[in-house]
C-alpha cells in the first residue's frame, strides 16, 4: 500500500518496516512513547481480540492527526463493554456511549455543537463493530454520509455479533458457524447471500474517504486514518478484525488470520475518494482461500468430516470476484 | 406583542428566541409545521448560531439531540405518536445520561389503527422514560412552556418534554402573546452543561453500570424529578413576574375551592371543562377543575392538598391503559390514598374524537349524582362496539356452518 513517503522495506520480499528507517512524521504512531494511549491497558477484552489493537492503533493515530483534539461516539458492542465497566474505563480520550444503532448520529450532533461552539479543529469519530454498523445502526450511517457530516466512521468488522456471544450479522460470511447459523443440516453454517459491502455503499454515497482496512497491516491503518483526519465531511473506514472467541480460532493468529484474508483475496484492502478507488493493496501472494478458512472452527464442517469441496469453491469464487473487481492481482505495488 | 398566529408558528417562533443551537427536524403530522417554520428562521438567518439538521428518522434526530447536548450545545427537536415511538429507544438514553434537551410534542394517537388526530397515547407511552412532561392548556402556554422548559431543563440536567394537543392547538390560529428577544434572554441564560464532552479535559459519558451501581443511578434520576417537583413552581413564580401572566407550574386550578366535585384533566381540554364548570356553577352546583401543566414529575403531594376538600373526582383522560383505566386517574390514586374521595375515571376524545360541552355537562352531571361508574367511555358508540362484539361471539359457529358446508356435497 501507498504510504506518505515511499516505504523502504527492511528485507526484501517481507512487509517488515524498518521504522528506524523511515522519517520521524511516517514513523509508526505506537512507535512513539508520548503516543496518547486512548485506549489504555487494563481493559478486558478477550486475548488475541484483533478489534482492540484495531480501536488503540486507529484511535492513536487520529489523536496524533488531530493534536488530540478529538471526541469519540461508541456504539454498543464488546468494544464499549470491554472498556468501560463503571468506576473504570479505559478510554483516554472524550468518548460518549449512547446506543447500539445511532452512534453515527450522535457523531453527527457532537460535530455541529462543534461547529456553532467554533471548535470545528476538535474532530469527531463514530466507531462501533459490524453488528452496530452494518445493521443496526445501517439508517443512521447512511444518514450521516447523505449529510456529509463531519465525522470519520470506524467499522471494527469481526463479522458477528461477538458480544451477544456469536450470532450473525449481515456481516458474517458465507458458510460460517454462528449461534444463529448452527453448522448442521443441508446448508450448514450461514447462507451464500448477495453479501452487503458497506465500504462500496459508503462510496455510492461519495462521500470524500472511504478505506478498507485490517489489523494485519497497521501501519497501514494508522496512515489510512491519518489520512481521513485530512479530509472534511463523511469518511468511513472498515477495519478487518478477527475474533479468536468468535471465529474459533487461536489467539496467538489473529494477525496471521488477518492477513490470510487479504492474501486469499476474500478481504480486499483498498481506498476510494468521491466514490472512486484511489488505491489498493495488490496480493504479493495469493493463497487459495482453503489456507484462511481450515485455522477457524466455524468453518471445522468444511473440513470435517470430509472436506466439503463444493463450498470451499463457493467461497473461492468470491475471493476470485474480488480479485478481479477490485484488480487485486500482482505482487508488491 | 400580541399576534394572531398558528400554534405552530408561535411555537417556533419563541423557540428561535430561545437560541437553540442544534435543532434537528423530521417530519410527522402535527408537529411539522413547527420545525418547517424552524427551518425558516434559522435560513433567514434570524437564529446564529444554529445547526438545522434534517435527519433520516426521529431515532436519529433524538440521538443528533443527544450527541449536541453532550458535546455542550443546546438542542432541540419535535416529534408526535409513531415519531415517539420510533425514538424510544433513545428517549430513555437521553434522560438516563441526565442531558437537556427539548422537545416538543404535538400529542397524537398511535397506531394501528393509524390515526392522525389527536390524543395522548403517545407521550403517555413514554411517561416513565425518565423526561419531564409538561401539558400546555393554550397556544399562548404552549409558547411559554418552552421558555420555562429550557430553563428547567438545564437546570436540573434533565430532558424536558413540552406536550400540547395536535391540530386543536399545533393548527389553531389564535392570539399569542410573543415575548421580545431581550424579555427570552433575560430569562433563558446561555447553556452551561454539567458535564461536556472536551478534548481538553477529556471524560466519558455511557459507561456500562452493573448491578452494584444500577439501582442507585435510578435513584439519583428519580430524585432529579423531585427536585423539578420544587423548581416547576418557582419558575412559574418568575415567569409571572416577568412577563405578568400564568403558565406552567406543578398545575392551574379553577373555582376549585370550595368545590365537592373536581375535574382533572391534561392540555387543551380544559378550556371546555372550565366552561362547563361555570355552567353548572350557574346552577349551584360545586365543581371545580384542575389544569396538570406537570404529568412528569406528577404533583402527588400538591394534588393531595389540592383536593383534600373534594368528594368526588373526575378525570378528563385521552389515553387508555388498556385492561386498566386512564393514566392520569391511575396516578392520581396515590394523591387519594386513605380517602374516600370517588374516582370517576372518563376516558374522552380518543383518535381525535371532539369533546364537546354538551357530553361533559352530562358526564359532570352523573357523576355529581352518583350515577357515573368509576370507568365510562365519552360518547362510544356502544352500539357499534356491541354489534362486532356479537358478530365476534357469531364467527366461530360461522366457521362451523361455512366448513359444514364446504365438506358437504352441494345439493
Amino acid at each position: 500500500m501507498t504510504g506518505p513517503a515511499p516505504i523502504k522495506f527492511y528485507q526484501t520480499g517481507t512487509l517488515t518496516v524498518g521504522n528506524r528507517l523511515l522519517p520521524v512524521l511516517n514513523q509508526s504512531v505506537q512507535s512513539d512513547p508520548g503516543r496518547s494511549n486512548a485506549l489504555n491497558c487494563g481493559h478486558r477484552a478477550c486475548q488475541g481480540c484483533g478489534e482492540a489493537l484495531g480501536a488503540r492503533y486507529a484511535l492513536d493515530a487520529a489523536m496524533r492527526a488531530t493534536n488530540r483534539k478529538l471526541i469519540v461516539a461508541n456504539a454498543t458492542g464488546c468494544l464499549e463493554v470491554f472498556s468501560t465497566p463503571y468506576p473504570e474505563s479505559s478510554w483516554q480520550v472524550a468518548w460518549l456511549h449512547s446506543l447500539f444503532g445511532n452512534a453515527p448520529a450522535v457523531a453527527t450532533g457532537i460535530a455541529a455543537a462543534l461547529k456553532v461552539k467554533g471548535k470545528a479543529d476538535t474532530r469527531v469519530i463514530a466507531q462501533g463493530g459490524d453488528g452496530g454498523t452494518v445493521d443496526i445502526g445501517f439508517g443512521c450511517l447512511s444518514g450521516m454520509f447523505e449529510r456529509n457530516d463531519d465525522v470519520l466512521y470506524i467499522c471494527y468488522d469481526n463479522e458477528a455479533y461477538m458480544n451477544t456471544g456469536i450470532q450473525r450479522s449481515s456481516a458474517t460470511p458465507p458458510t460460517a458457524r454462528t449461534m444463529t447459523t448452527p453448522a448442521i443440516g443441508e446448508e450448514p453454517g450461514n447462507v451464500f447471500g448477495q453479501g452487503k459491502s458497506v465500504p462500496l455503499i459508503a462510496m455510492a454515497h461519495g462521500i470524500p474517504y472511504v478505506a478498507t482496512a485490517s489489523v494485519a497491516d497497521l501501519r497501514d491503518l494508522e496512515h489510512k486514518v491519518e489520512k481521513a483526519m485530512t479530509f472534511h465531511g463523511a469518511r468511513y473506514l472498515h477495519l478487518h478484525v478477527p475474533c479468536p472467541l468468535g471465529w474459533g480460532a487461536d489467539t496467538a493468529h489473529t494477525i496471521k488470520l488477518a492477513r490470510l484474508a487479504i492474501e486469499s483475496g476474500l478481504y480486499p484492502i483498498i481506498e476510494a475518494e468521491q466514490g472512486e478507488v484511489v488505491g489498493r493493496r495488490t496480493i504479493r501472494k495469493r493463497v487459495p482461500v482453503e489456507d484462511y478458512l481450515r485455522p477457524q472452527n466455524r468453518f471445522a464442517h468444511l473440513f470435517r468430516p470430509t472436506l466439503d469441496t463444493r463450498r470451499i469453491a463457493e467461497v473461492q469464487a468470491i475471493a476470485d470476484r474480488n480479485i478481479r473487481r477490485f484488480g487485486l492481482e500482482g505482487g508488491v505495488q | 406583542m400580541l399576534r394572531q398566529i398558528e400554534g405552530s408558528q408561535a411555537i417556533a417562533e419563541v423557540v428561535a428566541m430561545c437560541r437553540p443551537e442544534v435543532i434537528c427536524a423530521y417530519p410527522i403530522t402535527p408537529q411539522t409545521h413547527i420545525v418547517e417554520t424552524l427551518s425558516a428562521i434559522v435560513k433567514q438567518g434570524r437564529l446564529k448560531p444554529c445547526e438545522f439538521i434534517n435527519v433520516e428518522s426521529e431515532f436519529a434526530a433524538l440521538s443528533v439531540a443527544i450527541g449536541a447536548s453532550a458535546a455542550g450545545a443546546r438542542a432541540y427537536t419535535a416529534t408526535a405518536s409513531q415519531g415517539i415511538l420510533f425514538m424510544a429507544e433513545a428517549v430513555y438514553n437521553a434522560s438516563g445520561m441526565g442531558l437537556p434537551m427539548v422537545m416538543t410534542v404535538g400529542n397524537r394517537a398511535i397506531g394501528a389503527p393509524i390515526n392522525i388526530w389527536n390524543d395522548h397515547s403517545d407521550s403517555m407511552a413514554l411517561k416513565d422514560a425518565g423526561w419531564i412532561q409538561l401539558h400546555a392548556e393554550t397556544n399562548q402556554e404552549a409558547a411559554d412552556l418552552h421558555m420555562q422548559a429550557f430553563r428547567l431543563s438545564e437546570a436540573i440536567s434533565l430532558p424536558v418534554m413540552v406536550c400540547l394537543d395536535g391540530f386543536i392547538l399545533t393548527h389553531a390560529y389564535e392570539r399569542v402573546d410573543l415575548p421580545t428577544q431581550d424579555e427570552v434572554d433575560a430569562f433563558v441564560p446561555p447553556y452551561v452543561p454539567r458535564q461536556v464532552l472536551d478534548p481538553e479535559e477529556p471524560i466519558n459519558i455511557g459507561a456500562m453500570v452493573g448491578p452494584d451501581a444500577f439501582m442507585e443511578v435510578r435513584y439519583l434520576a428519580h430524585h432529579r424529578q423531585l427536585e423539578a417537583l420544587e423548581y416547576i413552581p418557582l419558575l412559574a413564580e418568575e415567569f409571572r413576574a416577568r412577563f405578568a401572566r400564568a403558565a406552567g407550574g406543578l398545575f392551574q386550578t379553577y373555582r376549585a375551592q370550595d368545590a365537592e366535585t373536581i375535574v382533572v384533566a391534561l392540555g387543551s381540554v380544559n378550556g371546555t371543562i372550565k366552561d362547563v364548570v361555570d355552567t353548572l356553577r350557574g346552577e349551584g352546583v360545586r365543581i371545580g377543575s384542575i389544569s396538570l401543566c406537570s404529568f412528569r414529575p406528577f404533583p402527588t403531594a400538591a394534588l393531595a392538598e389540592a383536593l383534600k376538600s373534594a368528594r368526588r373526582v373526575i378525570t378528563i383522560e385521552k389515553s387508555l391503559a388498556n385492561g386498566l383505566e386512564g393514566d392520569v386517574a391511575h396516578d392520581l390514586r396515590l394523591s387519594l390514598h386513605g380517602r374516600t374521595t370517588r374516582l370517576n375515571c372518563v376516558i374522552a376524545g380518543l383518535g381525535g374524537r371532539p369533546i364537546t360541552r354538551a357530553s361533559l355537562t352530562r358526564v359532570f352531571r352523573e357523576a355529581v349524582e352518583d350515577r357515573l361508574p368509576a370507568l365510562s367511555f365519552l360518547d362510544l358508540n356502544m352500539e357499534a362496539v356491541n354489534r362486532q362484539l356479537e358478530h365476534e361471539r357469531a364467527a366461530p359457529a360461522e366457521s362451523i356452518l361455512a366448513s359444514m358446508y364446504a365438506s358437504s356435497s352441494r345439493p
